[in-house]
């Protein structure tokens, strides 16, 4: 789960990070009694889960009442790579001489977090990584210590901070680290950290993603999600608990495992398809989420034809064909041609009660998938 | 022969009362697998299908002579079970639990380099050598007993391979789902190391998918180190980069890495030959035999 900005930046104040002013607006006289109290010049900051929102025309600079109503007025509403611009963050603009990175993230290849810091702040740190990995000095923590000061202070100077911020940027480290591991974060990073022509050390942006899986023990960052959602298809497979990404292509995919519904999207574009989407229904779904799932796929204007591929180890294959026939029977007419495939436990049983007026079945992945294709281009015609 | 668990494995079912542990319970209990007690914190002296259940891991495994665990915790509860069971010295412990906190791997992670337990996942469906013992929720009656090593980071994509597999008449010495999460606790490189080490093994197929760089390290000890041949599968070549796809470990970020191509490449400079479906994989083991 992605913080937005201003949420992070709430809790690094709150834990004793310096961050610039600033004041969240959802309106354009928000942002002008905002940019009042704040001051010029003050940037006014898209808050939406989108990477590279400055290029994107989401971050403006502002030096007048006018040009923040201009802008205020330009960035609420606007739709930022598919997410709609509710709110903006007012923010005091930093006049700043150096900018770097400070960041602490999960290796996996490890299994341990690492923290790393960059002289090279304020661009993309990924091409940084990229083009000049020397750049980025990193340090492994021990889950069972967390970041002792000495590796804290060690990676500090790794990456050449100068002497007369070191100790400032440090305690942000240290910090980052804490509210890391305090917060079930699976990435935390501020870049950049300005050093401010007052010699100042703040945090100027943040990016702060929790792990999903540990949100049971956050209730307060929970509560927190908020316009996660691309579109309102999302936005649904979210209430009905479904991991679902929608995709550009024209044959939905529903199936069982994220191993074999990416496999089956895969196969869609191997036999010359489009898949719309990945949805998986999880293990031992029962009759009432293949209901909902077809729902889902139903609801996206863009499917011509679905798949439905199951295989059944703690799914049982008759659950899914009951939900289907049930889903599919409150048509009058069969919206868009389902094809079906039921392997595994019950799957016998499972297509001994499908309704094969209502859907196609086939006996394998392949041959399944290839007549999802043909459905699709057929109706495409 | 097989890898990691046969016929004399004594499992012990951490969670044996929940829904998830009896039903699986039942169903390793009818596959064969000699499990021998059940682990429940305040359960201790009942029964769940004629299996005695005791408080604590180090109870049953000193009453049963338990030398393997798994794990039907809840995600709230399963990294404190899994430490539990690699305080016992038990031989295999496999963590069925889907939606272990990272954090909380982070740690058990550091834990499984100062014991010898072997753990298996978390997010993972178990391991199974047919005929002998399945410790997890694998459909016994897909795998049959053969000369084929598979190992997998998916539940299902294992199955469609497997009765790809088993419906040519290619049995498997045996099988392992290694997990979809970020930090599992046996890798690619631990099954392949066990197969490459087993007589009866005679070819291995391998099912990776995106995200992380565990196929890439995979492939370069198949080109150092294996004779045993393997044929691979990659899922995820149509995934969008930084979207999760339905596993928390299957994502390829923003930097390019973890992606199926660089996958796919690896195994193949490495002369793993990548099935574009699933039939192709076994196609590939049959050239094999």
């Amino acid at each position: 789960m992605k913080l937005h900005e201003y949420q992070a930046k709430q809790i690094f104040a709150d834990a004793g990070i310096p961050v610039p002013k600033s004041q969240l607006a959802d309106s354009v006289e928000g942002v002008l009694d905002a940019v009042a109290d704040i001051g010029y010049p003050a940037a006014i900051k898209a808050q939406v889960h989108v990477g590279g929102r400055g290029k994107a025309g989401g971050i403006k600079i502002v030096t007048s009442e006018a040009e923040a109503r201009e802008a205020a007025e330009a960035i609420l509403g606007m739709d930022l790579k598919g997410y709609t611009v509710n709110e903006v963050l007012v923010e005091q603009g930093v006049d700043f001489v150096d900018e770097y990175y400070v960041g602490v993230t999960m290796d996996r290849g490890e299994g341990e977090a690492v923290a790393m810091v960059s002289t090279k702040g304020g661009v993309d740190i990924e091409q940084v990584a990229e083009e000049d990995p020397e750049a980025i000095a990193q340090e492994h923590i021990d889950p069972a210590f967390g970041l002792h000061p000495y590796q804290a202070r060690k990676v500090v100077y790794d990456a050449g901070v100068p002497a007369e911020y070191a100790r400032a940027v440090t305690l942000i480290l240290s910090k980052l680290y804490d509210l890391y591991e305090a917060n079930d974060a699976s990435d935390i990073e501020v870049n950049p950290v300005m050093i401010t022509s007052d010699d100042d050390v703040i945090a100027a942006d943040a990016v702060m993603n929790i792990d999903e899986d540990a949100l049971f023990r956050h209730p307060e960052l929970a509560e927190m999600e908020k316009d996660a959602y691309q579109n309102d298809l999302e936005r649904k497979a979210g209430e009905y608990g479904f991991d679902y990404v929608r995709l550009s292509g024209n044959v939905g995919i529903i199936g069982n495992g994220a191993g074999l519904v990416m496999t089956t999207l895969d196969l869609v574009d191997y036999y010359g398809g489009k898949p719309a989407n990945f949805l998986d229904i999880g293990g031992g779904a029962k009759a009432e989420r293949v209901v909902k799932a077809l729902d889902m796929v139903f609801s996206d204007e863009n499917v011509e034809s679905v798949v439905f591929n199951i295989f059944g180890g703690i799914t049982r294959g008759d659950e899914v064909a009951k939900g289907i026939n049930e889903a599919l029977g409150e048509f009058d007419e069969i919206p868009k041609p389902v094809v079906v495939r039921l392997a595994g436990t019950n799957a016998k049983e499972g297509m001994e009660i499908l309704n094969t007026d209502l859907v196609q079945v086939e006996a394998t992945l392949e041959s399944a998938v290839q007549r999802a294709v043909k459905n699709a281009e057929e109706v495409a015609q | 022969m097989s890898i990691f668990v046969d016929d004399d494995t004594r499992v012990v079912v951490q969670g044996i009362t929940g829904g998830e542990g009896r039903f699986h319970t039942e169903q390793m209990l009818a596959y064969g697998t000699n499990v021998v007690a059940g682990a429940v914190p305040g359960k201790g002296g009942q029964e769940v299908e004629g299996v005695p259940v005791y408080d604590t891991v180090e109870q049953a495994v000193a009453a049963e002579d338990a030398n393997a665990s798994v794990v039907f915790v809840p995600p709230a509860f399963a990294g404190d079970a899994i430490f539990e069971a690699l305080d016992t010295n038990l031989d295999l412990v496999v963590a069925i639990t889907e939606g272990v906190p990272t954090q909380d791997m982070a740690k058990v992670n550091k834990r499984l380099g100062e014991v010898d337990t072997r753990l298996l996942g978390p997010n993972c469906p178990g391991i199974i050598t047919p005929g002998e013992a399945k410790l997890g929720i694998l459909p016994g009656n897909i795998f049959e007993s053969g000369n084929v090593g598979l190992v997998s980071r998916s539940g299902t994509l294992t199955y469609q391979v497997v009765s790809n597999l088993t419906e040519r008449g290619i049995g498997q010495t045996t099988a392992i789902g290694i997990g979809g999460d970020p930090i599992i606790g046996t890798s690619f490189i631990d099954a392949l190391e066990a197969f490459e080490a087993d007589p009866e093994t005679d070819a291995v197929a391998m099912c990776g998918e995106i995200g992380g760089v565990d196929e890439e390290e995979a492939a370069a000890y198949i080109a150092e180190h294996m004779d045993t041949p393997v044929a691979g599968f990659i899922a995820g070549r149509t995934a969008p980069p930084g979207k999760r796809m339905g596993h928390a470990g299957a994502i390829v970020s923003g930097s390019g890495t973890g992606t199926a191509e660089s996958k796919i490449n690896a195994l193949n400079e490495a002369g793993v030959p990548v099935g574009d479906t699933p039939e192709e994989v076994a196609d590939a083991i049959e050239s094999f035999l």
